[in-house]
């Protein structure tokens, strides 16, 4: 069935189809509307499940982390700010082992105060112990949103997850949308059974007691071990998705990257943009490619050494920064090639943040140094779109 | 000139117009509250440079942008923190927290709690409108039991706080609450209240026909207006009981509480250093 929903809507109904039973959620924009189409499905009695109206996001992801350990399915939704105020708890989700799932509208961080897009929120958040999904589209969001409960649940794996959606470019965007039935949907998943130690009065357990140094590297290396895991789950739930759903998901997704010479990594709805921009490339005989990060943790190493190894320059575009090095993704990949003997030019390239359109005439400009890169030294870190000659008076550089 | 025209006039200056039109809704009633504020900053003669206004996030927040002084928009929740910090650095500035209810009392309710209890120098101006207006109408801790919201389709299963009870059970020295209806006497609060030290919380019930009333059969502006007008009944000596507020019932306004004389946390602090230097 085919239904017309926005990126929140999506998330929604993730939750909805995978019977999720309690979802504590604080209202921010974008993501906003998960809570309150949530609200709306429980009280039309469409769905069964507490939704917990907290005073912060700090709250939420508790009551979250409450109602996982008491072993049912959890679900929330945040952005930004409020992401980043769950900064410390997100430690306590994974450090327990307790599999819920969060929707984000990536949205800048303040100051100054900006809504719109660009993936900063959850970058920060990388290593919290989190898996991360990144969706491109509506569909994406949905999708990844099932997958994201068989993934975070099942016994090997046992790590909360993150599924990002663009602020307002998706979140707030009307798109058409595959909706599985939900008897296809309770198929997939199962019937939920926490795969951990839950709190059970006939069993009384302390959680999230104390990790002295006899043993707290090793609940970090099981940690590690679950993430290690988790890229083999992910695989296989993907396949599986495949084969049920028809739609085809990998952790990274290559296109014309067999003969490119320059390949353009990309995450979320930049994508789409980028999709059409290297047919352009390709209809004027460019040797171009590009490869889609879906899932970002764990970092699909393998995949992208695959994808990548063969390009000359590897034009990492991204939507955040980290300050006083490059971007995460960039820095990501360059380690990933470390040490191997053959590998491509990587530039990094910062572009979108805090809402700025990514059009033809960016990536152009992306393009144009990624071309340079071909036979030329260019520098490591490139901001696109940007008035630098204003910052540079400002900051008395001139 | 008239006096009228010279009141607009100066608080023009402490207006930033060239920010306007501002970002609130046809009938909102933040404006009338900037409005009282302004008068009684105006009347009380304070400078400019002895003001600082700190907001928090949301529609009510949005007053930091909107006033010619220092101001200081900080983020969801943590205006009071953010202004103690400011009173421990320049203790002679006139601090004024302008915030809405849910940045004070969801988010922000640790920090209201404990600076009250602590009894800081800081104006609160805090805005009730029953709801978080700049999300879209979802329900808060000050939502009436009962009341529509966008995350309580058919009703709030919650109890909303009572904020004068909670100031005054915190030791606060100024406690009033006004609705959007009764300018002068909020004028007047606000007045008295910058005269004097300590943690001074002046609530407002204010009008969000936009996200609120609307779902709340009081789709006009005027409608919420005559809502508060007829309901609304001053009582200065009101119980814990009867200050508390319910789904379209009584709204007890008035001055529950002005006792001078109680040292503010900052005398209290200077007390010790000029104690241990001695
Ligand atoms: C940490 C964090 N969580 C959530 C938000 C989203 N948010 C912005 S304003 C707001 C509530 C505003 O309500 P209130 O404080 O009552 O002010 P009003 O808009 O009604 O004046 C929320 C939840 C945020 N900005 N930061």
């Amino acid at each position: 069935m085919k239904a017309m929903i926005r990126g929140n809507e999506s998330i929604a109904y993730a939750f909805k189809l995978a019977r999720v039973q309690v979802v504590p959620a604080y209202p921010i924009t974008p993501s906003t509307l998960v809570p309150e189409k949530i609200s709306e499905f429980i009280a039309n009695g469409e769905m069964k499940a507490e939704f917990v109206p907290v005073e912060s996001e700090h709250s939420a992801i508790s009551a979250a982390i409450g109602a996982s350990a008491r072993g049912v399915r959890v679900g929330t939704a945040t952005a930004s700010q409020g992401l980043a105020l769950m900064h410390e708890v997100l430690f306590i989700a994974s450090g327990m082992r307790l599999p819920i799932v969060m929707g984000i509208g990536n949205r800048a961080l303040s100051a100054p105060i900006n809504i719109w897009c660009d993936h900063q929120d959850s970058m920060s958040q990388r290593d919290t112990g989190w898996m991360q999904f990144y969706g491109e589209n509506n569909q994406e969001g949905l999708d990844l949103g099932i997958m994201a409960f068989k993934i975070a649940e099942d016994k090997r794996v046992l790590l909360p997850a993150m599924v990002g959606l663009d602020a307002f470019v998706l979140t707030h965007t009307v798109e058409p949308v595959d909706m599985p039935e939900q008897s296809e949907v309770d198929d997939f998943l199962g019937e939920f059974k926490p795969n951990y130690v839950t709190l059970d009065p006939n069993k009384p357990a302390t959680l999230g007691s104390f990790g002295f140094p006899e043993h707290y590297t090793e609940f970090r290396f099981a940690q590690w071990v679950a993430m290690e895991q988790a890229k083999k789950v992910i695989d296989e739930v993907f396949e599986e998705f495949e084969k049920k759903f028809g739609r085809k998901y990998r952790k990274v997704m290559p296109e014309h990257t067999e003969d490119a010479d320059i390949i353009f990594v990309t995450m979320g709805s930049m994508s789409g943009t980028m999709r059409e921009y290297i047919k352009k490339l390709r209809a004027q005989g460019k040797k171009v490619g590009m490869v889609k990060i879906t899932v970002f943790r764990p970092f699909p190493k393998e995949e992208l050494i695959e994808a990548l190894q063969n390009a000359k320059v590897v034009a990492v575009v991204e939507r955040n920064i980290s300050m006083g090095f490059a971007g995460a993704v960039y820095g990501e990949l360059a380690a990933t090639f470390a040490n191997k003997s053959k590998k491509p030019k990587f530039v990094d390239f910062i572009v979108g943040l805090g809402g700025r359109d990514i059009t033809f005439n960016t990536l152009e400009s992306v393009y144009k140094v990624a071309e340079k890169a071909l036979t030329q030294d260019v520098d490591d870190v490139n901001w696109i779109d940007v008035n630098k000659e204003a910052v540079y008076k400002s900051e008395g550089l001139q | 000139m008239s006096q009228m025209t010279d009141m607009r006039k100066m608080e023009e200056e402490w207006l930033r117009t060239e920010r306007l039109p501002h970002v609130w809704c046809p009938g909102c009633g933040i404006g009338i509250v900037l409005n009282a504020f302004l008068r009684a900053v105006i009347r009380r003669n304070i400078p400019k440079e002895k003001m600082v206004v700190v907001s928090g996030i949301g529609c009510t927040g949005r007053t930091a942008g909107y006033v010619n002084v220092d101001s200081f928009h900080t983020t969801h929740g943590r205006a009071i923190p953010f202004a103690v910090g400011i009173k421990f650095a320049r203790p002679d500035l006139n601090v004024v927290v302008f915030s809405g209810d849910g940045d004070l009392f969801a988010i922000g309710g640790n920090h209201f709690v404990n600076a009250a209890r602590r009894n800081h120098d800081l104006l609160i101006i805090a805005v009730n409108n029953f709801t978080y207006g700049m999300t879209g109408g979802q329900h808060g801790p000050t939502t009436p039991t009962g009341a529509y919201t966008t995350t309580t389709p058919y009703g709030n299963p919650d109890r909303p706080f009572n904020i004068p009870h909670l100031a005054i059970s915190l030791g606060a020295p100024y406690v009033a609450r006004w609705t959007t209806y009764h300018v002068n006497q909020l004028q007047n609060s606000i007045y008295k209240a910058l005269n004097m030290k300590g943690f001074r919380v002046i609530e407002i019930i204010s009008q969000c026909p936009t996200v609120y009333g609307r779902r709340n059969s009081m789709r006009s502006p005027m409608s919420m207006m005559e809502y508060f007008q007829k309901n609304s009944v001053i009582n200065n000596k009101a119980s814990y009981e009867e200050m508390e507020l319910t789904y379209n019932g009584k709204i007890v306004v008035g001055e529950f509480r002005n006792v001078g004389g109680i040292p503010s946390y900052e005398e209290r602090y200077e007390e010790i250093i000029r104690r241990a230097q001695e």
